[in-house]
């Protein structure tokens, strides 16, 4: 009985944790299964027939798959341009020191502390105000803007826990400045860009608060689900939802592989480095 | 060889003529890598929230097509408030419902995954942020199909008497509840886990050493010294679960509408700015002051 109670007390956080999971994931598993369902009319929401008509067919509802290609370029622009002001804003935080820099740091955080909701209404009341036609390039604008946060802040992580000493070494033995940027210094924090890259993507791809207040009629994926909620939701729409989460587990758990596999040949390929580094 | 070699890019070294020109061009480097980020964010993010703020005191009277004038109709604010008052508590009593749920399961998650999962954490992490890998507005209606009236969830209910034969889960305040912690339920975990995984496991097995009981030494232990991430995490929760609205609209009926509704008609249906913009600015007001207080309650300052 105390043995019982012993292992209870061990390891009752985890079967905690994995019922949460399991909360998690159940709508997922939901997601996934109403993609292969027939549904019996319009409006419901209910599995009623297997099929794979959804799957062999996912733009059956054209309007649905260019919400689907719009939501992509908006994020395929949003990513770059928010990548690239961001990187370099994490450049400049990490290396340098500057006037104003407290007050850059509030202007970056802000906009992660701040609900999406006052986001949107201001940038519309600016959009209205300016006369600036609501459409595709505003929401660029406003998902460039709420994407460039992330990224400053992912990058930094990056740069911040990296090791001066490897460009050092690379000026001691005549690297030029630029040779040593392109050889050391960017290979070792693009991981970080790509993450932020990543990161930017997913959230402009769903977002929909900010994008409801400034499309005007230019409908985005989730824009377009919204809109079907009221008229009745295709069952496409689950394979869709099923396909990204499909596609950003596969690109997560290969990246986490590929990253197990390179730390341990950095390991093997590192066993000498102690007596290097003793000998300075 | 190493002395030599530091010469170029010394900085012991004084001043000589080349290094004075490179650190000139140095000086003006790091506001050019921050001008066209720092631009954006001003015009983009600043000045839009100056902008709602001179919406919210344009003349009532005025429409989207006749133009608005500012006339520093500070009115708007206590009409707006006044009539729409049960909304905007609605989605401070909604938030704070769905964080307590919200703790009472995210603790332990981050905890298992922190101290109890060993080789397994990596993978365990990744399983709380991939529902986020779906679109936001899939998942909300895929709850809608588990709290359906005729789902299993609803029949098990009735079945055990937990519900009442004609009772409900879809369109009440539960499905809404339920819908925000769901959603922004790893927004919590991930900073929690974070300040949890830092935790010297060392420093529990002392508190035990020391006769103290589990719920002591969690007490005394564990829950201070999770302060940082438990803090960052309820801010990250909770600043989004309060402006949200699409959980209320997908799984609630209007009499669940929280004030993210109102102003989403205020702007989109009734094209009510001054409204809108007076309520927006509200909110945000309000959720500013409820973090400051609960910052100062909390002791620190860091998370700014």
């Amino acid at each position: 009985m105390s043995r019982v109670s012993r292992w209870l007390a061990q390891h009752w956080v985890m079967g905690v944790a994995l019922l949460v999971l399991g909360y998690l994931f159940l709508p997922i598993a939901v997601v996934a299964a109403l993609s292969f369902n027939r549904p019996s009319s319009r409006l419901s929401y209910d599995f009623n027939e297997f099929t794979l008509d959804n799957w062999r067919n996912p733009c059956a509802t054209s309007d649905m798959c260019d919400a689907v290609l719009r939501s992509a370029q908006i994020g395929f622009l949003a990513t770059v341009a928010a990548t690239a002001l961001g990187t370099l804003m994490a450049f400049a935080l990490v290396r340098h020191r500057f006037r104003g820099r407290s007050g850059l740091n509030v202007l970056i955080f802000l906009p992660m502390a701040t609900p999406e909701l006052v986001m949107g209404t201001s940038l519309l009341a600016l959009f209205v105000a300016g006369g600036v036609p609501l459409g595709f390039w505003t929401i660029v604008i406003a998902h460039v803007m709420f994407c460039l946060s992330f990224v400053v802040v992912t990058v930094k992580a990056r740069l911040a826990g990296m090791d001066r000493r490897l460009e050092e070494a690379a000026m001691d033995l005549y690297a030029s400045e630029w040779q040593t940027f392109r050889r050391i210094t960017l290979p070792l924090v693009l991981p970080g860009i790509v993450a932020a890259a990543l990161l930017a993507f997913s959230l402009s791809f769903d977002d929909f608060i900010i994008t409801n207040f400034n499309s005007g009629t230019t409908v985005t994926f989730p824009m377009y689900v919204w809109g079907a909620a009221q008229r009745g939701i295709p069952p496409q729409v689950n394979v869709i939802g099923t396909a990204m989460f499909a596609i950003a587990l596969l690109l997560v758990l290969a990246t986490m592989l590929r990253g197990r596999r390179a730390r341990r040949s950095a390991i093997t390929a590192a066993v000498p480095a102690p007596r290097a580094a003793s000998r300075s | 060889m190493s002395i030599l070699a530091h010469v170029p890019a010394g900085s012991g070294q004084p001043a000589s003529p080349p290094q004075t020109a490179r650190s000139a061009r140095y000086r003006f480097l790091p506001y050019l890598l921050l001008l066209p980020g720092a631009a954006w964010l001003l015009l983009f993010f600043a000045v839009p929230l100056v902008q709602l703020a001179s919406a919210s005191l344009y003349d009532p009277e005025g429409s989207l097509s006749t133009g608005y004038a500012l006339t520093w109709a500070f009115g708007n604010y206590p009409t707006a408030l006044q009539q729409y008052w049960p909304q905007f508590s609605r989605s401070f009593l909604y938030a704070g419902m769905a964080l307590v749920l919200a703790l009472l399961m995210g603790y332990p998650l981050a905890y298992a995954i922190a101290q109890k999962a060993g080789r397994w954490k990596n993978l365990l992490l990744v399983c709380v942020v991939a529902p986020m890998f779906t679109s936001f507005l899939v998942r909300t209606l895929a709850w809608k199909t588990i709290l359906s009236d005729n789902g299993w969830l609803v029949g098990l209910l009735r079945d055990v008497h937990l519900l009442g034969p004609d009772g409900r889960l879809l369109a009440t305040p539960i499905a809404v509840v339920l819908g925000l912690t769901y959603n922004f339920l790893p927004f919590l975990v991930l900073p929690l886990y974070a300040s949890l995984e830092r935790l010297d496991y060392r420093l529990l097995e002392a508190a035990s050493d020391l006769y103290a009981s589990p719920l002591k030494t969690f007490r005394r232990v564990t829950l201070p010294l999770s302060m940082p991430g438990l803090i960052a995490g309820t801010l990250l929760f909770f600043i989004p679960a309060t402006g949200d609205y699409i959980n209320a609209e997908l799984l609630g009926t209007p009499n669940q509408y929280m004030i993210g509704n109102v102003i989403d008609s205020a702007f989109l249906v009734r094209l009510d700015y001054p409204q809108g913009a007076a309520l927006s600015f509200l909110l945000m007001s309000a959720i500013l002051a409820v973090v400051f207080v609960y910052l100062r309650r909390a002791g620190t300052e860091d998370v700014l």
